[in-house]
């Protein structure tokens, strides 16, 4: 049987990737391309979509030239991207009308104050399952309607189309103003605050609330299935697969049965559960959200606990306070100590997300004495990270009720021994890291390939997973931490009480 | 292949015995850790001295790597680097070979694993991160000898410990054998270390040029040293170590 290949595009926070996967799920080629990001302001984070639409042609064609894959081989494409990423575009021009307004964006802090405000506001978690905050896409939408002048009636002509990234690259990639289909994936759609998570539609009340035209919305689609063919490609392949950045790392590590879970750790961590085609509406400061839907299925759904700041804490550690020349050398520092020193850092650089989601807290470095050394620091930064996980695992265990038998682990951080055993311990479960660490595109090739009949279903793709590395947990330090886990809470509320106005 | 010349041999393994050391030596230390005469190793230093290699503090008189290796970009490689930028190269390996992977630095006779990944059969495998292996007796192990053949030469001031029956404790042999590790770019070990486990592995280069580690698979004897496999394996194991080189040096 001659091979097949699938092309994934993963559009990330800073770069834009390229990977081609062959059937056993192995990684044949790698193009990436980094693109700017524009700092115009304090808390403001943009990214230009023109060049990000050039670097995904860019990668793509690479990759593809890579494999000197015979005409035919390469059978789909699938997308996976970075989430609440927001754009707007002109539909005659294919311009965009400002640059997209990045998920790290704070911009529309005030803003959602204000609809926080309004009596209806409780409207909003009842039908997204999500919280109202700035994190999300459908804020973002709204601030440009209000910022650029005429934007909301060209949007209700139907003149200007909203998508995320994913939208934006399909709408391209399938003609521009020749014909691109404007569409999204439901994963995506239930990041907006605009969509009805339970009937997976845009949900009028919620476009009213919002202030956004109802015109200028993609269609939503499953995450699983041919949305249009990519034409601007050297080779037409059929667009079949479409996640958020997170999701497409669920369905990459195939937690395709309620309770499986998986926390990628970059940047940010992001840790979501599958929770079957049932949505767990969460008590405890997590997100109800789409985890996958194949077409022709009963959506999927996930509970997510998204922490913004860990792997930014090492980087704060290089960078800001240059105690170590690269992010790996954090673990070397952590070694000339035994335990923390009695330290806790709280890394609230732009408030807390999951569990607590206060946007006002700030960091703090706790517990300091003169016997606290940079090794002990580097030891409290690991941890703040397997602490936070615990907060999450947590509220998610009282959620959800789907027992966690282990975490599948991914992402950068995954490299860092100390830093995944401490998580062992801090979880009292194992802690797996599979084969494949680029789950976020194989995700979305999965997807793809899935949908287009290089994999059988779902039962085939667990057949490529396979663990590189497990931690399991120690009960003696499982122990020494469940009795240091009150000094890790007190310093989150520390850290939320200096927020607070004074 | 023409013969070394001695003195760069000698000086390289000085430089080795700083770093290994954690980066501070004396003179008495050194020449013990090198095996030379005290005047010897001090002609050495003071030439590595002018040339700026190393460096000697003016109270303790001990020496440290100097600016001038800082300059031709071979520095300290820290291992959790290392591995960091292993990794995706690391389950490559693993992924297509089918078999363990390990990345091991030297610690004088004997090999740290800085990296493992699990054979992917999700059978029950221990994490063996920090663990120490005998350098003579396995494929890692043998590629970082090669590379410091003053360290090397060292084997023969003791018996060579036997771990199994297969392994290798004549000194000749194995000094051979290194020489043909070093010419070749790759080692082998077939049931040396433990009876009935192999390994292949090939060396790690850092930016400036120094062996820095080694990569390689281990699995039974008799599945890696068909000859296809053998084959096979080693063009992996090379081609995933040349890849980590490659990597270091971006």
């Amino acid at each position: 049987m001659t091979e097949r290949y699938v092309l994934a595009v993963d559009q990330g926070t800073t770069s834009t990737r390229s990977i081609v996967f062959d059937r056993a799920g192995r990684l044949v080629a790698v193009r990436q391309r980094e693109h700017r990001q524009h700092f115009p302001r304090p808390g403001w984070v943009e990214h230009d979509p023109e060049e990000i639409w050039a670097n995904t042609q860019l990668t793509a064609a690479q990759a593809l030239r890579d494999v000197a894959a015979a005409p035919g081989q390469v059978v789909a494409l699938g997308i996976a991207n970075q989430r609440e990423t927001t754009v707007v575009w002109d539909r005659a021009t294919g311009r965009p009308l400002v640059n997209a307004l990045v998920w790290q964006d704070t911009r529309t802090g005030p803003l959602v104050e204000q609809l926080a405000a309004r009596p209806d506001a409780v409207l909003v978690r009842e039908r997204t399952g999500l919280e109202l905050a700035g994190y999300f896409a459908g804020p973002r939408l709204r601030w440009v309607l209000d910022a650029v002048p005429g934007a909301r009636a060209r949007a209700e002509r139907g003149e200007l189309l909203f998508g995320t990234m994913e939208s934006w690259l399909v709408w391209n990639l399938t003609g521009g103003t020749d014909g691109g289909v404007h569409v999204t994936d439901v994963t995506n759609a239930s990041r907006t605050l605009l969509m009805d998570v339970r009937t997976c539609r845009w949900d009028p009340d919620l476009l009213d609330f919002f202030g956004v035209p109802a015109a200028m919305l993609p269609e939503i689609r499953p995450s699983v299935g041919v949305l249009g063919t990519a034409r601007a490609l050297p080779v037409p392949l059929p667009i079949a697969g479409a996640l958020g950045d997170q999701q497409a790392a669920l369905f990459g590590q195939t937690c395709f049965a309620p309770g499986e879970a998986k926390c990628t750790y970059g940047t940010g961590s992001f840790l979501l559960q599958n929770t079957g085609t049932d949505l767990v509406p969460s008590a405890h400061g997590l997100i109800s959200t789409v985890a996958y839907q194949l077409a022709g299925e009963p959506v999927h759904y996930a509970l997510e606990g998204s922490i913004a700041v860990t792997g930014a804490l090492v980087q704060w550690l290089r960078d800001s306070l240059g105690l170590i020349g690269s992010a790996a050398e954090v673990e070397t520092l952590a070694r000339t100590v035994s335990d923390n020193g009695g330290c806790y850092i709280v890394p609230a650089f732009s408030g807390l997300l999951a569990p607590h989601w206060e946007g006002r807290a700030r960091g703090l470095v706790a517990g300091l004495t003169s016997y606290v050394t940079k090794g002990h620091l580097a030891r409290a930064v690991l941890e703040a990270t397997g602490w936070q996980t615990r907060d999450v695992v947590r509220a998610m265990d009282a959620d959800s009720g789907l027992p966690m038998e282990a975490l599948r682990v991914d992402g950068g951080m995954t490299t860092n021994n100390l830093l995944m055993q401490f998580l062992a311990d801090v979880l009292g479960s194992p802690v797996v890291r599979p084969m494949v660490g680029e789950t976020v595109s194989l995700g979305a090739a999965y997807a793809a390939g899935l949908a287009v009949g290089v994999w059988s279903d779902t039962e085939a793709l667990r057949r490529n997973w396979h663990r590189s590395a497990q931690w399991s947990p120690d009960a003696g330090r499982v122990a020494a931490l469940d009795a240091a886990y009150p000094h890790w809470e007190r310093a989150v509320q520390l850290s939320i009480a200096w927020g607070e106005r004074p | 292949m023409p013969g070394t010349v001695q003195s760069i041999e000698r000086a390289a393994t000085l430089l080795h015995a700083i770093v290994e050391s954690g980066g501070q030596m004396g003179v008495t230390e050194l020449a013990a850790a090198v095996g030379l005469p005290k005047t010897t190793t001090h002609g050495l230093l003071r030439t590595l001295l002018s040339v700026g290699f190393v460096e000697q503090d003016p109270r303790t008189g001990r020496y440290t790597l100097g600016a001038g290796l800082l300059g031709l970009g071979s520095h300290y490689l820290d291992a959790n680097e290392l591995r960091s930028r292993a990794s995706n190269w690391a389950d490559s390996l693993a992924g297509r070979s089918g078999c363990a992977v390990r990345l091991g630095t030297p610690a004088g006779l004997q090999v740290v694993v800085v990296h493992h990944v699990f054979r992917p059969d999700d059978s029950p495998q221990e994490l063996e991160v920090g663990s120490l292996l005998p350098a003579h007796a396995t494929a890692v192990g043998k590629v970082l000898l090669a590379a410091r053949p003053a360290m090397a030469r060292s084997l023969t001031d003791a018996p060579i410990e036997a771990l199994t029956p297969r392994t290798v404790v004549d000194p000749a042999a194995l000094l051979a054998e290194l020489q043909t590790v070093r010419t070749r770019g790759w080692a082998e070990q077939r049931g040396e270390y433990r009876l009935g486990t192999g390994g292949i592995a090939a060396p790690v280069h850092g930016p400036g040029g120094l062996v820095v580690g080694a990569l390689g698979v281990s699995g039974p004897v008799d599945q890696l040293f068909t000859d296809t496999a053998r084959r096979a394996l080693q063009a992996m194991v090379v081609e995933a170590a040349a890849a980590v080189s490659r990597e270091l040096a971006s």
